[in-house]
């Protein structure tokens, strides 16, 4: 096997956020998570249950479950779902925006509008995949909380708050998580040729930095020919990561 | 049974302005759009659509048909942002109700089932209780005492939804892959219309599909259309997929107030049988 691309990291740092999470739901918005999921469902995480796009589940041997939306939405309220979705603006504390920015009665740019992300994080664990680690994103306040973070989720208190969980997010750059005495974000690891003083820097708030930062793991040689050979053998892939 | 055929003038001269409607589907997926193009090109006003929101709400909006949208998102699926209701956002034109995804169910579900509100865990801590200040939460009166969000019943005066099939007295079926919220528009609402690829007889519902595909019963239904291609541009399977690049031609006509001049006069001004022709 030729060396993994970051890209190929970043899939399995993706699959990662669904490592011990046995029989549940693995929603996933966008190519990346989605090929995540798929590894970690044919690796280390055999029980996930997967979403074809539509409303099928497909398990190894093809259909396996119907899930209309309302159903996901049934799903996501019994919490058996850990979703990995996009973030338009992510602050210290994990709340996300995808609504709109600038103010929301008028903003300068609407996005896409809250869609399932405030009942995801209340319910389910939720991730978040960032294809281009930037000031942009990384933001010292979201302008429009959509998913909640620990802030919103600590000030809400028990028993509101018990099923909230933030996982992981991982970017072109570095895997991220809240394990931080204050649950602010802190990085967990920095992908292969990527330095810690990097990541700070395209960060807009101060990070969470352990005496070790270790690399991300790179994917194993089974990991890689899943992802070349049977999961995007076209290499749809390549055009992901922000430049 | 009464024979509830109507045409789209009729069910467009049951509409008034300031009416409050629900329109079926998700995001570019049956969407009832002969019905929506006939609105766009009515005189009525301040509308309050009610949707899971793709080119129904950008169209309206863009005609200047619409007050205000409750919805927790408006996409094109396969381009992700809706560019005339973002448009219209950016110049402050129209208003908005952003709600949870879960949250647009659960109100539809009591307005559905004649309840005043539904508790619901999502919304707590986010912004959307920030951004519809009328909202409230409730505190079980169980031992738990669990504070929940009390999502009020979104109650509609007319739904409109798209159907593969339906017979003259209004029993609908969908042969895709999801019945999207279609049944719970049409029991939100005190009329609902559906538009339908073909009406076919009874017998030949029976045969299309099973059971569970029967989701509209004519208990649910005022009229029933047929309005073949009537969901285009938007996915009808497994009658049709989704026109993608004429929902690109669509969302490059929010370039500019000349650019949807340009693509309403030459597919929606005048009637639908125009349209029809002008896109096949």
């Amino acid at each position: 096997m030729t060396g993994a691309s970051r890209v190929e990291v970043c899939i399995v740092a993706c699959a990662e956020a669904w490592r011990g999470d046995g029989e549940i739901l693995a929603s996933s918005i966008g190519l990346i998570p989605r090929l995540a999921s798929q590894l970690a469902s044919r690796t280390f995480a055999p029980d996930l249950v997967l979403s074809d796009g539509e409303a099928g589940l497909v398990g190894d041997d093809g259909a396996e479950g119907w899930l209309p939306y309302r159903a996901v939405l049934g799903i996501a309220a019994a919490g058996r779902r850990h979703m990995m979705m996009g973030a338009s603006q992510l602050d210290r504390y994990g709340n996300q925006n995808i609504s709109c920015i600038g103010s929301w009665a008028q903003p300068t740019a609407q996005l896409l509008g809250v869609r399932g992300a405030p009942g995801n994080t209340i319910n389910h664990p939720t991730s978040y995949w960032v294809p281009r680690h930037t000031r942009r994103v990384f933001v010292e306040r979201v302008d429009v909380v959509s998913g909640i973070g620990y802030d919103r989720a600590a000030a809400l208190g028990p028993p509101g708050n018990r099923f909230h969980e933030i996982r992981l997010v991982v970017t072109d750059k570095a895997v991220l998580d809240f394990q931080s005495p204050d649950r602010g974000m802190r990085l967990r690891s920095v992908h292969p040729g990527v330095s810690v003083d990097e990541v700070v820097a395209a960060t807009g708030f101060p990070l969470q930095l352990p005496d070790h930062v270790p690399e991300t793991r790179s994917p194993s040689d089974r990991e890689l020919r899943l992802i070349r050979d049977q999961l995007d053998p076209a290499g749809l892939r390549d055009h992901e990561l922000g430049r | 049974m009464a024979d509830k055929v109507m045409s789209i003038a009729e069910v467009v001269g049951e509409l008034r302005s300031g009416m409050t409607i629900g329109i079926g589907g998700w995001g570019s997926r049956r969407k009832p759009m002969a019905l929506v193009r006939a609105i766009a090109r009515s005189a009525l006003t301040d509308l309050t659509v009610v949707s899971y929101g793709g080119p129904d709400v950008g169209l309206l909006v863009a005609a200047g048909r619409v007050r205000r949208v409750v919805t927790g998102f408006v996409s094109l699926d396969s381009i992700p942002l809706e560019p005339h209701f973002r448009r219209a956002r950016q110049l402050g034109a129209v208003e908005l109700t952003e709600l949870d995804e879960g949250m647009l169910h659960w109100g539809l579900l009591a307005a559905a089932r004649r309840l005043p509100y539904l508790p619901i865990r999502a919304g707590l801590g986010s912004d959307v209780l920030r951004v519809n200040p009328e909202l409230r939460t409730v505190r079980s009166p169980y031992s738990d005492g669990e504070e929940l969000v009390a999502v009020p019943a979104l109650t509609l005066d007319v739904a409109l939804v798209h159907l593969n099939r339906a017979d003259r007295q209004g029993n609908g079926q969908y042969l895709g892959p999801d019945p999207y919220f279609d049944d719970l528009f049409c029991l939100a609402a005190t009329r609902s219309f559906i538009s339908c690829e073909r009406l076919v007889d009874p017998a030949e519902l029976r045969s299309g599909g099973p059971a569970q595909s029967l989701l509209i019963s004519r208990m649910m239904v005022s009229g029933v259309l047929e309005t073949p291609h009537g969901a285009h541009f938007t996915s009808c399977v497994p009658d049709y997929d989704r026109d993608e690049a004429f929902q690109r031609e669509y969302a490059e006509s929010a370039a500019s107030p000349q650019a949807w001049d340009r693509f309403r006069a030459r597919y929606l001004d005048a009637d639908e049988a125009h349209y029809q022709r002008a896109v096949s």
